[in-house]
């Protein structure tokens, strides 16, 4: 592997655990207010 | 399926927008769109976080079916000028990745619609993923042309789950919703298979232009398109509806029929622009828009 493509790899890598946080963030979120959505249709 | 092609063997990881790509962002819009009108006009109350919950398991499961769809077709992709450069025949991406990605995408959004919005709602967004992965995808798309008839089910059921997921139960309206987008569907498709002909031809899918000609093809999106006109008014005739959606029902299902007429009576010639077929097309898309948005305003305005 080249340095460029060493360099695209890792700028890939990085680019690609940013949005998988910000889906599994997202999800905590998500479930935080159906849980209480539940909760107070109960 | 071919399992193993040298250009589906890249060195560097696939980018987050490939991954993004083979949710088909555009079909998504329609998909979610649809569901969003079957919940916004279903009666009752849903709230507004579960609401917003059941659209996106609908828009994940959607995504999770396109992707394992794209990972299925890969190597036809290839030989299709409109699907060759997708993520998977592109080479941007492992196809063990794709399918793990659809997997979960499929997975996640019937265990959130089943634990957050309602058993048949999660029930009925795995039946319609089973439905165009497995019985569209893989087993009618290749084999029949009647593929798009059957397989246009599969786009069908958003409206469908977006109601029951306000109601819990399914009545006629929204089998009716459900029969909207049903019969739509192959004269949208045989539309665009008439000006892409060459490609399914290429790939050996059975579409309709490539087994049973483009003069059959031609008088069956003109079929379709009066039933549509029936099927479309048919809320508004049980009285599910008021006049607003009856009223933008007709017109827009006249406008349909007569632009069907249009590529119904004429046949292509060498070097054709297929003008009216991209017109019937075009129209085709913002004909399920509109029509799913009359339904809302005309819900709304009652209410």
């Amino acid at each position: 592997m080249t340095p460029e493509e060493q360099e695209e790899f890792i700028r890939r890598r990085k680019a690609r655990n940013g949005v998988i946080a910000l889906g599994l963030f997202g999800l905590v979120v998500l479930f935080y207010f159906i849980t209480i959505a539940r909760i107070g249709g109960n | 399926m071919n399992t193993t092609t040298a250009t589906f063997a890249p060195t560097l990881p696939a980018d987050w927008r490939d991954f993004l790509a083979l949710t088909k962002p555009r079909v998504m819009s329609l998909v979610v769109f649809t569901g969003l009108c079957g919940l916004l006009a279903a009666p009752g109350h849903i709230h507004p976080v579960l609401g917003f919950a059941a659209i996106l398991c609908i828009a994940m499961g959607a995504g999770g079916a396109a992707v394992l769809n794209q990972w299925w077709e890969a190597d036809i992709d290839a030989l299709m000028k409109r699907t060759a450069n997708r993520p998977l025949p592109g080479g941007r991406m492992r196809r063990e990745d794709a399918r793990d990605f659809g997997l979960f995408l499929c997975f996640t959004s019937v265990i959130v619609m089943g634990l957050a919005v309602h058993p048949l709602a999660a029930g009925v967004l795995a039946l319609s993923i089973v439905y165009y992965s497995v019985i569209y995808t893989m087993w009618l798309k290749p084999r029949t042309p009647q593929n798009i008839v059957i397989g246009g089910g599969a786009g069908a059921f958003p409206p469908l789950i977006g109601w029951i997921a306000v109601t819990g139960h399914i009545t006629l309206m929204p089998v009716l919703l459900f029969a909207i987008i049903f019969t739509w569907t192959p004269p949208h498709f045989w539309a665009l298979a008439l000006f892409v002909k060459t490609d399914y031809a290429k790939a050996g899918i059975p579409m309709m232009p490539v087994v049973a000609g483009e003069r059959s093809t031609r008088q069956q999106i003109l079929v379709y398109a009066v039933i549509l006109l029936g099927v479309a008014l048919a809320p508004w005739a049980i009285g599910g509806t008021g006049a607003i959606y009856g009223a933008a029902a007709f017109v827009l299902s006249a406008v349909f029929l007569a632009l069907s007429a249009r590529v119904a009576f004429r046949q292509s010639q060498p070097g054709d622009t297929m003008k009216p077929e991209k017109q019937l097309f075009a129209f085709s898309v913002l004909y399920l828009f509109a029509l799913f948005a009359a339904l809302v305003v005309d819900r709304m305005v009652l209410a």
